[in-house]
């Protein structure tokens, strides 16, 4: 302070006054207005994700002893060693493979349903809500409603195949039909999903090049191929990741449709995990644990390879 | 100066607490059931016990029932009550265990509970001690269409051939012999339960669910054998496993389905379904094996001290209210279940007659498949009762399944 006073001219005066915040303002603001959401993601997702993995090392029930302890036991790797021997786990993971190859199903669709509805008719706003609908009603609901519709006794499926004079097959009791009866009650709102991402994608397709293609001689699928789809490369990039995301985070439905039953026939991991660890037949958070660790796992894979996609993608540009 | 604050402090807690017990004393109750029906018949008996203990302060907490099952693993350590319901069998062994539930054998030692509430004391029994008491259960057994059974002539089986002899001729008739829904598992217990408490017994029942006999066992074999002549005999009705307990029940109600291995909560749903008292009635599950004593299932709801309640005294005062005679015939009236205290006595309901009756006469009562094994071990024999049921061919891997996941549990 004393070294400021002895010169003359008040600005050196007041920037020394502010100190050592004032003087990093610009590099501090970005972290002051991040700090809310690292703090919150750092409490529910990160620090829950190093605990999953902590917790699948143990056996335990979820239960503290009455002076407070814990009642967790130290198990090492005999969790996964379990896993290793698990028909339910193998089954859930068998399944988790068919829905991640079926719901890719919803992207072509989305696309097409979206190109079908990229046109102006009169009233054609109305025609795209009501394909946008199913996402906008809870998966609870999809699964409630389809669950009905499987019902061979007073179901739709039943009565079209009472019409045909067959006997209708009791889909969701069914342990070979039942996880693609779920897959694909799962794909109805999934489908309306990419359908939305590729109308505004279509939005902002350059009419220009469309017409360029045109003058060239380019119509059906080749315009489709070569000059739309790529254009509409964001859109495809998301549409994939939201569907192997919602793939490999379904639980709702099979929770409404079936709790993973014939048998265990339709579990998944992520179902598999909640039966385990908080189920009323559960409460075994260490195995629990395993699973969950087992299903961060392959979704790091696909996480690693979208940031890896992304990254690449913006260096690019 | 540390110490001396802590001492103080601890001093000042001890004056309070003993100032509080000598004013009035305090009770929290924690009741699981918000239903209109048990809420009140509950809340009588917490009116009576005010009546008889005006010196005692009682604060009610009441949950609703599956809620409950999750916030018991909190409060128990962290904000215990002084008394809570809960379940007997294996379903009390993890907080007994956790040494969350406390030893009340001196109640039952001082209201001679030994003897008038004898039918469950095994179920409340942990290493010789008993951890709480029972307050109502409800028998388990066949429910069926008196008609059709009329119209048919068919009179109640009380023998294993009487029983697949009126399958069959059910069967015939068109009419699917029994109605289920193992969407959720449970039901198919009842029916292994049944079959096994009469091929094997009582105690062959609780060696099984403690783990001391593999499922590839021989006996268990002969219990799915005849398992298999009942499916064989017209069985159940198709696609079951889409289905929960009430939208089987919803067959039976149609007709379309003559019998149901059910507990006595599903009168209920069949008088609410329009079936009137004619076309509805119980018998006891058919004897197989006449040397083998009937033993009954009869879940039993149950009353406990946790080990962090407050006020032990006051606790231990409601447990020998709730399993007294009178207070559970009131209780029990109200709720359409039945007392455990073999003094009480019960309402005019045919049912609830019948299952007094039978239950009084069990050589021993079961709790439930679900909750006499512990509960992974549950989940995973239910699954493969509900398989069984569906395909009857993979018994033996069903069997050998069953065998690896017991051998996991009970290591």
């Amino acid at each position: 302070m004393s070294d400021a006073t002895t010169h003359p001219g008040s600005t050196v005066v007041k920037a020394s006054s502010y100190g050592w915040f004032h003087r990093n303002r610009i590099k501090l603001a970005p972290w002051l207005f991040l700090a809310p959401a690292l703090i919150f993601f750092a409490i529910y997702v990160v620090i829950p994700i190093f605990q999953s993995i902590w917790i699948s090392f143990y056996e335990w029930n979820g239960l503290d002893n009455a002076d407070g302890s814990s009642s967790a036991v130290w198990v090492g790797l005999r969790h996964y060693f379990d896993l290793l021997d698990d028909d339910r786990f193998y089954t859930s993971l068998k399944n988790n493979v068919l829905w991640l190859v079926l719901f890719m199903l919803a992207v072509p669709i989305g696309l097409g349903i979206a190109l079908f509805l990229n046109q102006t008719v009169t009233g054609i706003r109305i025609y795209k809500s009501l394909f946008f609908f199913p996402f906008v009603i809870s998966q609870v609901v999809v699964g409630l409603i389809f669950s009905w519709f499987y019902n061979p006794n007073f179901g739709i499926v039943g009565q079209v195949w009472e019409f045909f004079g067959a006997v209708p097959p009791a889909i969701l009791a069914d342990e070979d039909l039942v996880t693609y009866g779920i897959i694909f009650a799962g794909l109805w709102p999934q489908i309306a999903y990419c359908m939305i991402l590729y109308l505004t994608g279509l939005n902002n397709v350059a009419p220009d090049q469309i017409e360029a293609g045109r003058l060239d001689g380019a119509k059906g699928w080749k315009m489709l191929w070569y000059v739309v789809l790529p254009q509409l490369w964001p859109a495809t990039f998301l549409a994939i990741v939201v569907t192997v995301i919602g793939a490999l985070r379904s639980f709702d439905m099979i929770a409404i449709m079936t709790q993973g039953g014939p048998y265990g026939s339709s579990n998944v991991l992520s179902y598999y995990m909640y039966e385990t660890a908080l189920s009323e037949y559960g409460y075994r958070y260490g195995y629990g644990s395993a699973i969950a660790v087992v299903l961060f796992a392959i979704m790091m894979i696909f996480i690693s390879f979208f940031l890896w996609k992304m990254w690449r993608d913006e260096r690019g540009s | 100066m540390k110490s001396l604050l802590k001492t103080t402090f601890t001093g000042a807690v001890a004056l309070a607490m003993m100032t509080s017990a000598s004013f009035a004393s305090e009770l929290i109750i924690t009741y699981d059931d918000l239903n209109p029906g048990p809420k009140a018949a509950f809340e009588a008996a917490v009116e009576k016990f005010k009546g008889e203990n005006p010196d005692i302060n009682v604060t009610v907490n009441n949950n609703d029932r599956e809620a409950h099952k999750t916030a018991i693993r909190n409060f128990l350590t962290a904000d215990a009550p002084d008394v809570t319901t809960w379940y007997a069998g294996n379903r009390m062994r993890p907080f007994v265990d956790a040494g969350l539930f406390a030893d009340v054998s001196d109640v039952w030692e001082a209201e001679g509970f030994s003897k008038t509430l004898a039918s469950t004391k095994p179920s409340m029994t942990v290493d010789g001690k008993q951890y709480g008491v029972p307050y109502t259960y409800y028998q388990w057994g066949v429910y069926y269409r008196k008609d059709i059974f009329d119209k048919l002539g068919l009179s109640e089986p009380k023998t294993w051939d009487e029983f697949i002899a009126a399958s069959k001729t059910i069967n015939e008739s068109g009419v699917k012999p029994f109605t289920i829904g193992t969407k959720f598992l449970w039901p198919a217990a009842g029916v292994f339960d049944y079959l096994n408490l009469r091929q094997n017994g009582y105690d062959f029942h609780n060696q099984l669910t403690a783990g001391e006999v593999k499922y590839t066992d021989q006996r268990v074999r002969d219990t799915f054998a005849r398992w298999q002549e009942l499916l064989d005999a017209g069985g159940w009705v198709d696609n079951h496993a889409t289905m929960d307990w009430q939208e089987g029940m919803s067959l039976f109600i149609n007709g379309e389905a003559a019998m149901y291995v059910m507990g006595n909560f599903a009168v209920g749903s069949m008088r609410d379904g329009g079936l009137t008292e004619e076309q509805i009635d119980f018998f006891q599950f058919p004897v197989i094996n006449p040397d083998i004593a009937n033993a009954e299932e009869a879940p039993t709801d149950t009353w406990h001290m946790p080990t962090n309640a407050k006020n032990p005294e006051n606790a231990k005062k409601w447990l020998a209210f709730v399993a007294r005679e009178d207070v559970q015939t009131e209780w029990n009236e109200a709720l359409g279940q039945l007392p455990i205290n073999s003094n009480s006595t019960v309402g005019d309901d045919k049912f609830i007659q019948q299952g007094f009756a039978t239950l009084n006469a069990a050589a021993g009562i079961a709790q439930f498949y679900d909750r006499d094994a512990p509960a992974e071990m549950a989940k995973a024999g239910m699954e493969g009762f509900q398989e069984f049921m569906v395909k009857p061919e993979r018994l033996d891997a069903i069997l050998e399944r069953l065998d690896k996941v017991q051998e996991r549990v009970y290591k």
